[in-house]
């Protein structure tokens, strides 16, 4: 190796970037679908959810990266299985211990954490042919963009179907039916499939603004 | 006549490609076409067309449409006034009045946000405007209680012509029946709005109702237990319901005249009562309650049932195409409509979710029927050979 490469060149800062827009994992690659439809009925859980999806991508990154060269090819899936396992149980039990109602609230879902096909899919794209560190940047990036996706939709979705948002009441008692207004939460976006058209709705806003990921 | 074609001849090069106006283009086009008919040729295939257009079509099924709506409206004041218990001291036409007030803006609503929403992606995307939201506005408003709050309307409307209609490419590509689109969008997200006891009779804060009044559906109270209900009350159309719903009476002209103009399929009405009936028999015959018990034929003028297999089931762009796909998928929509509407106590009708579903199955449907026939020729022409 002839030149060290600045730790943040522009190529890094790419690997950071392009998760937050042409790459994203969930509005362009379509992946950690179940989980951005499950969590994201209130904020609180969604950013929960994406802080520890985002730990859990970066670690494993510089962990399978740090082992690339010792991991033998045929057994890689299984080694690679065993190290997000681990790092969704230290999370768990971070979660249980510091926001014991958020994590009653995600219940399974930080489990299902393990087979997000957004960590098996960087650790094999990514991490098992780059460096430690370019990994970790690629693991922040793809945290990222999966948390962007899920917070945004979150925030919809508290807003317009109870009228909140991050818990604190923004529409005020007075304009609903009951308290003698005219208003009423929209009672269909707590569910799944509205979460999914506003997913749909991110993506036709991205790809509007963004022709390139328009496929033909 | 004249005088109108005139002015479009006069307008007309003032929309023209590059000329001041362009951008009206599709305005000028839209409503030319409703006056007459285009004196272009198809430059390809088939060259010989029958005047009766989508404008036309459309045309007659709102026609068709026409005499639900008026009872609807007469219903309405119908309801309102027999709640309070005046029914005896107010003449005919200011109980139709009230309900045309009451009734009126919902119509208003349903086209002017429809029609706007088509109008911009016309443009946007630089298509003809075309008249696919001429009926659905008019469906809307008709299958919706008459309480519901007219943001609500717009909201749904908004809904159903962009993600029913619009996502998929416009008019003729959409999977779902857009007026029950906005209808199931409602269900869902203001359950309290769009059902149990107090949305479907019109009552002002001060209204006084009479005692003994409670407001519920025919459907409501057979899913509580007591299915009787006045046979003649329920085919004329005197019960609280949707607008539009009420009055078997009304939807049978209505079926009349898109029968005998060809506009409706016979065949899917015909197969969606064969299937409700089926369903309903086969229920009397396992009845172990006294909704099951209802006699079989009281399913076609209570709830939604008519109106859904007279004007929702038959539109031909959510419908099967083939034939024999018609017979199936009318069949399927009777089956399971009366099977919700009975036996799934959290839905006290079904036609609309039965539409729904055998909507999505429709062009399934259709592969099947087809890949039969195929099947079935290439074999008859292995033994010619």
């Amino acid at each position: 190796m002839s030149e060290r490469e600045a730790l943040f060149s522009k190529k890094n800062l790419k690997l950071l970037s392009d998760p937050l827009n042409s790459s994203n994992p969930i509005t362009v690659q379509v992946l950690g679908i179940c989980s951005a439809l499950a969590v994201t009925a209130q904020m609180k859980p969604a950013i929960v959810m994406a802080l520890s999806v985002t730990a859990v991508v970066a670690l494993a990154n510089v962990i399978i990266s740090l082992l690339r060269n010792t991991i033998p090819n045929r057994i890689r899936i299984i080694v690679q299985l065993v190290v997000i396992a681990a790092l969704v149980i230290l999370v768990d039990q971070v979660l249980k211990a510091y926001v014991y109602d958020v994590s009653k609230q995600l219940s399974v879902f930080v489990g299902l954490i393990i087979t997000n096909c957004i960590l098996m899919g960087r650790l094999e794209a990514f991490a098992l042919g780059n460096k430690p560190w370019q990994s970790f940047l690629d693991g922040i990036g793809n945290g990222a963009g999966y948390g962007a996706i899920l917070i945004i939709v979150g925030f919809f979705r508290e807003l317009l179907g109870s009228g909140s948002i991050y818990g604190f009441r923004v529409i005020p008692e007075s304009w609903y039916i009951t308290h003698g207004g005219f208003y009423a939460n929209n009672g269909m976006m707590i569910l799944p499939p509205m979460a999914l058209i506003t997913i749909g709705i991110i993506i036709w806003v991205q790809r509007s603004r963004n022709r390139k990921l328009i496929e033909n | 006549m004249k005088a109108i074609r005139n002015f479009f001849e006069k307008t007309k090069p003032l929309v023209q490609k590059g000329a001041k106006y362009q951008w009206l283009h599709a305005v000028h086009d839209g409503f030319f076409t409703l006056f007459f008919v285009q004196k272009n040729t198809s430059k390809s295939g088939t060259h010989i067309h029958d005047f009766i257009d989508l404008k036309r079509t459309m045309g007659i099924v709102v026609l068709a449409l026409i005499p639900a709506l008026l009872f609807g409206m007469y219903n309405t004041g119908f309801q309102h006034y027999q709640a309070i218990g005046e029914l005896e001291s107010t003449g005919f036409f200011s109980v139709f009045f009230y309900g045309f007030l009451k009734v009126l803006p919902i119509i208003i609503v349903s086209y002017v946000v429809g029609l706007g929403i088509e109008f911009a992606f016309a443009q946007m995307r630089g298509h003809e405007i075309n008249e696919g939201f001429l009926v659905s506005g008019i469906l809307i408003p008709l299958v919706m209680p008459v309480n519901t709050p007219l943001w609500m309307i717009a909201l749904a409307t908004a809904f159903a012509v962009i993600f029913g209609k619009e996502v998929f490419g416009g008019t003729g590509m959409n999977v779902w029946n857009p007026a029950l689109l906005a209808r199931a969008f409602l269900f869902f997200a203001y359950p309290a709005q769009m059902s149990g006891d107090s949305v479907w009779v019109a009552l002002g804060s001060s209204d006084k109702v009479v005692d003994g009044f409670s407001g519920a559906t025919p459907m409501a109270l057979a899913a509580a237990g007591h299915p009787e209900i006045n046979v003649m009350d329920a085919f004329l159309g005197f019960i609280p319901g949707s607008i539009g719903e009420t009055s078997a009476l009304a939807i049978l002209i209505g079926a009349v005249i898109l029968i005998v103009t060809g506009i409706g399929s016979w065949k899917i009405m015909a197969s969606t009562v064969a299937g409700g009936l089926f369903m309903g028999l086969l229920l009397n015959i396992f009845a172990v309650n006294p909704y099951m018990e209802m006699p079989f034929w009281h399913h076609l003028i209570i709830g939604g049932f008519a109106f859904g297999a007279v004007f929702m089931a038959t539109d031909p762009v959510s419908a099967a195409q083939t034939n024999t796909g018609k017979w199936i998928y009318g069949f399927l929509i009777g089956v399971v409509a009366i099977l919700i509407r009975v036996l799934n106590p959290a839905y006290p009708e079904g036609m609309m979710l039965a539409i729904l579903l055998m909507n999505t199955f429709a062009p399934l449907i259709d592969y099947y029927v087809v890949e039969a026939n195929i099947k079935r020729r290439l074999k008859r022409a292995k033994i010619a050979a």
